[in-house]
């Protein structure tokens, strides 16, 4: 499963600090998906059972297993992000069955963007974005620690300053 | 008043001089409507037949003579409202009747600087100067200038942007170019010709209007597709010899210069170190007689061609100017050959090398494209892999510029891969150091 992590590819000195999210984003996730699931289970479930017959309200079923599914997807993707700060770069890594890893030189970043909305918020969530000049360059990370997502701006924001170099 | 200290030579900031343009501006918003009409008949013939039956022929003068003096009006006031003025940092764009805009473009982050001439503005003896910055708009372009004062303005303008001091930046005039390249107009004519697109195009336009015709037996319909069909068809082939004629690549102490064009003349100007990506296009008709086309990205600029047509070494050793110190690597080596359950058949022409100056794959089997990045143009490295690739060991590593292109290295070995993607980071970070400074005259 690991295939590819810079552990094993004999990297000298990849010996690294990996940070993971807040449990809280795993938390809220979750939260979604049953949210979502029990409006669609009632909408499956009540309008076939009042129109068509008590049996065909079965098809409720459906949602709720989706929801099962997702609710281990959730959990699977929320344990494979994580990031690592190295003395030059950032570093993040994501994604299951979709694995992506993502190095951004620190002199690169044009901008780091801060965002939390009402329900990060509500959880004590915020996530973290840099820009480079590259509009490709996807390096978010979601699920921080607000002090965590603060203390990560102001070091990347030091850290970029000190090793500029634009274009 | 008291007088002036002694030990105080330093200048006063001169006053900055705001200048307009050229007064025959006004002219081409004059036609506007009369553009907006036309383009409103091409796109609705039937309704514009109706409309204009029920028009008398006085009616239709007096319309024009109503609206033709509003548009120039307009262009009038629009132009008398702009200015514009170089600073020692900055050119300054002032406009706007209504909604006042002000731009200040930062001068040693230019990009490239274009000065075109299209062919109206060549019979009024007019230019426009555009500079590309990052995020610049059309807006953002000087139009129209006299051809002599936009040739002065942009050595003015790469001067101040190469880092000369502002009294001399005036004096200092053109840079002297050296030719590297001149495109025949035979050499252009052939490669036109061999081009499957023209062909593709042309073929496009005899055939679709043909099968309406017969199935329809509606002129409007036929004339409707037929038309644009046949504005592509030309733009693919006469405009593209029009527009790449006399095709002219120089080197001079401001940067690259090309110039090109039949009718609309444009003269490009890319400063030394704004090269993001070079590619090497070979298409399949073109090999046997090793010809290829160059095409470059610069951030904030339209333009992308380098060369059009020039046989290989030629076009290699252009690459070897535009970006010093890089020689195109010939050796590019494959995926493992498992990656042929990933993608077959063109698994092979996903090629890659890694040398001390650039970050180069291949990729297309009949159609080569050859895409080099500096190592100090890389902006992140990425490396991804889906259930499907993982399955066969494999990766993709991809390389973001700053001229909003990725090159992608694809089907490599998983190992490979990640130790690339670290390398290629180290690689891009040490790569900046021994880059040239913005301001390219003062390093």
């Amino acid at each position: 499963m690991e295939t590819g992590s810079p552990k094993e590819s004999g990297i000298p000195g990849a010996e690294l600090e990996w940070r993971g999210l807040q449990p809280a984003l795993m938390r809220l996730r979750r939260l979604l998906v049953v949210g979502w699931t029990a409006t669609l289970a009632v909408a499956t479930g009540l309008l076939p059972g009042l129109l068509v017959g008590p049996a065909w309200a079965a098809f409720a079923l459906v949602p709720v297993t989706c929801a099962a599914w997702c609710w281990r997807l959730v959990g699977r993707n929320w344990r494979s992000w994580r990031y690592a700060e190295r003395a030059d770069d950032l570093l993040i890594s994501r994604g299951v069955l979709w694995r992506e890893e993502t190095v951004v030189p620190y002199g690169r970043m044009q901008l780091v963007e801060v965002t939390s909305g009402p329900l990060e918020r509500r959880f004590g969530l915020a996530t973290v974005q840099l820009h480079t000049a590259a509009a490709a360059t996807d390096a978010t990370i979601p699920g921080l620690d607000p002090a965590e997502a603060e203390r990560l701006r102001d070091r990347l924001t030091e850290l970029g300053e000190a090793r500029s170099a634009g274009l | 008043m008291t007088a002036p200290d002694p030990g105080e030579d330093i200048p006063a900031p001169a006053p900055v001089t705001e200048r307009r343009l050229h007064p025959v501006t006004p002219f081409r918003r004059a036609w506007a409507p009369v553009a907006v009409l036309a383009g409103w008949a091409v796109h609705d013939p039937n309704a514009t037949q109706a409309q204009l039956a029920r028009l008398t022929t006085t009616a239709l003068l007096l319309g024009l003579a109503v609206l033709v003096p509003a548009a120039g009006l307009y262009g009038f006031l629009s132009w008398w409202f702009t200015h514009f003025a170089v600073t020692d940092t900055e050119l300054r764009i002032r406009t706007g009747l209504l909604f006042r805009r002000t731009a200040h473009i930062r001068l040693e982050r230019i990009q490239a600087v274009d000065v075109s001439r299209p062919l109206l503005a060549r019979v009024a003896g007019v230019a426009k100067l555009r500079i590309d910055v990052v995020g610049a708009d059309d807006k953002d372009e000087l139009a129209f200038l006299g051809e002599q004062e936009a040739r002065a303005l942009r050595a003015e303008l790469l001067a101040r942007a190469a880092g000369f001091a502002p009294e001399t930046a005036r004096e200092v005039g053109e840079a002297p170019a050296q030719e590297l390249l001149h495109v025949p107009p035979r050499a252009l004519a052939l490669s036109l010709v061999l081009t499957g697109a023209t062909w593709v195009s042309l073929c496009a336009a005899l055939v679709v209007p043909t099968v309406l015709w017969l199935a329809t037996h509606n002129l409007w319909t036929v004339l409707a597709t037929a038309l644009p069909l046949f504005g592509a068809a030309g733009a693919s082939s006469a405009g593209r010899f029009a527009g790449e004629f006399d095709w002219t690549v120089s080197e001079s102490p401001d940067g690259l210069r090309i110039d090109h064009g039949l009718l609309d003349r444009t003269h490009e100007t890319v400063p030394p170190g704004r090269v993001q990506t070079v590619r090497i296009v070979q298409p399949l008709l073109w090999r046997r007689l090793g010809w290829v086309r160059v095409e470059l990205d610069v951030a904030g600029s339209a333009n992308s061609v380098l060369v059009p047509v020039a046989p290989r070494l030629v076009a290699e050793s252009v690459v070897a100017r535009v970006l010093p110190g890089v020689t195109v690597p010939q050796e590019l080596s494959r995926p493992p050959r498992r990656a042929r359950w990933c993608v077959p058949v063109w698994w092979r022409g996903h090629r890659l090398a890694v040398t001390g100056a650039v970050f180069a794959t291949r990729r297309g089997l009949l159609r080569r494209r050859l895409s080099l990045v500096p190592h100090a143009k890389v902006q992140s490295v990425r490396l991804s892999q889906g259930p499907w690739q993982r399955l066969w060991r494999l990766a993709d590593v991809h390389v973001d510029t700053g001229a909003g292109k990725t090159v992608t290295a694809r089907l490599r070995d998983a190992q490979e891969a990640a130790r690339l993607l670290h390398a290629q980071a180290e690689r891009s970070r040490t790569g900046r150091r021994d880059a040239r400074p913005d301001r390219w005259m003062t390093g």
